[in-house]
């Protein structure tokens, strides 16, 4: 089923010194089944902003959102692991009734090993990675990923992109990829969304589908 | 299980310096030579006797049951408001006042007024303990409930925890320093009070007893029911607090 977003008004309420800001204005998005669409953009442009509205977690917003799937994988921009649960059961507790699954999930991403231990003796990008053992075990039928290779030495979010590129690949779910590096977005997705200004506009739209064929 | 737990809180320090109480304890009643400081040995004495006629574990049992239901009774009705003033800002700014005034009653104010309204009966004293510790555990569970972290809660509902796992997994682990800071001073204050209450209007349990042994000046019966009182709270500490903040301790660093 396409995702059509819609957002006629989004503002950001001023906060501390920052004045008010508008952060979408009459914008509008689809997004085809099984697409994986990468948004590109400046920092605080509105793209994690533009996630958490697919989500549901923004409800703040003049628009709409249709067609959105019940089953959501999130890999949030901070993992998000419950610290007081093991790795395993950070798994286990979003797929309650098929647990026996964990294991494997972690194994997927390389974390075979390590589900036993709590998250805080994880470094950044194991917890990442567990996060996303997290964001695909519940078989999503939408995947967001906020920013998944931020924050990480070079060689560890090269290593997070060809996982990420893998399992996505795998899971045919839809896809939306939110980073500011047109590198990670073009080695990962059929089509990247450019976003600048403010209001955020889409500037830029294309498909990279050659790219992937010649793979 | 005691003795291990003993020392993992405190080392053989925690062990030597009750040694050392006792002993400074002997000396001081042995230099003061009156029946108004016992020494340990008379003490001692007069427990084994209280114990033996069983008018110790009648009077500690009731005292005890007494602490056990008014804590469960503030803890729950306590931690019902607390989360609730913590979640909505405008029922805390409404019942902030009456909280404020609350905390600051004296103890003995309420506990005198419930009994004139409700009579010298058991209902009255649970009523007033409950009312003296109610305020301290909705403090402390309020700021609990500001403290916790909408990312969780975030995490929740995009994996569709559901309003039981959301509470066991996420609220309650967020909660439980609070609880278990709610429920240590809640024990100590409750006990104390407990005490208080039976002095002034029942015919029975620790209250009571001292209240009959402070009239006939008996100090090393009144002492022997204070030691056992702490002998129960220490075990309740080491029996059920200190392993509660070993579990919830697990998962630091």
């Amino acid at each position: 089923m396409t995702i059509r977003i819609l957002i006629r008004q989004k503002v950001f309420p001023a906060w501390a010194d920052a004045p008010a800001r508008h952060v979408f204005d009459h914008f509008s998005l689809e997004l085809a089944e099984g697409e994986i669409c990468a948004v590109v953009g400046p920092s605080g442009i509105g793209k994690s902003s533009l996630l958490q509205i697919i989500a549901g977690l923004d409800r703040d917003f003049d628009g709409s959102v249709e067609g959105c799937p019940q089953t959501i994988g999130y890999l949030f921009q901070s993992p998000r692991l419950l610290p007081w649960r093991t790795v395993r059961q950070n798994l286990e507790i979003v797929i309650p009734d098929r647990p026996e699954k964990a294991s494997a999930w972690l194994a997927q991403v390389g974390l075979a090993g390590a589900e036993d231990v709590y998250p805080q003796r994880l470094s950044l990008g194991m917890a990442r990675r567990a996060s996303l053992a997290r964001a695909l075990a519940v078989e999503p039928e939408l995947l967001l990923l906020d920013e998944p290779f931020s924050a990480l030495d070079e060689a560890t979010a090269r290593g997070m992109q060809i996982l990420v590129a893998e399992q996505v690949r795998r899971l045919r779910a839809t896809t939306i990829l939110v980073t500011h590096h047109w590198h990670e977005a073009a080695a990962l997705a059929d089509r990247v969304i450019t976003l600048d200004g403010a209001p955020a506009r889409i500037v830029a739209d294309r498909p990279i589908r050659p790219a992937r064929a010649a793979e | 299980m005691r003795a291990a737990d003993i020392r993992s809180g405190g080392g053989w320090q925690g062990l030597a310096s009750v040694l050392l109480f006792i002993g400074l304890w002997q000396i001081g009643a042995a230099f003061a030579d009156s029946r108004l400081l016992p020494g340990p040995g008379a003490v001692l004495n007069s427990l084994i006797g209280e114990a033996r006629n069983g008018a110790l574990f009648y009077h500690l049992g009731i005292t005890l049951a007494r602490v056990a239901v008014s804590f469960i009774i503030a803890m729950v009705i306590g931690t019902a408001l607390g989360m609730a003033l913590g979640l909505w800002r405008a029922l805390d700014r409404w019942l902030n006042p009456w909280l404020v005034i609350l905390l600051n009653v004296p103890a003995l104010v309420v506990i005198i007024l419930t009994y004139i309204w409700l009579g010298l009966v058991e209902t009255a004293l649970l009523v007033a303990v409950a009312l003296n510790k109610i305020p301290n555990v909705a403090v402390t569970l309020r700021e609990g409930a500001r403290a916790l972290d909408r990312d969780y809660a975030e995490m929740a509902q995009i994996y569709r925890l559901g309003p039981w796992t959301t509470l066991q997994d996420i609220i309650i682990p967020q909660l439980a320093p609070y609880l278990l800071a709610a429920a240590r001073n809640g024990l100590a204050l409750i006990w104390k009070i407990v005490l208080v209450v039976e002095l002034l209007g029942r015919s029975n349990g620790v209250g009571f007893q001292l209240q009959s042994y402070f009239q006939l000046f008996d100090v090393p019966r009144v002492l022997a029911y204070a030691a056992s009182f702490v002998a129960c709270v220490l075990l309740i500490e080491f029996l059920i607090f200190a392993p509660f903040e070993r579990r919830i301790d697990v998962w630091r660093r």
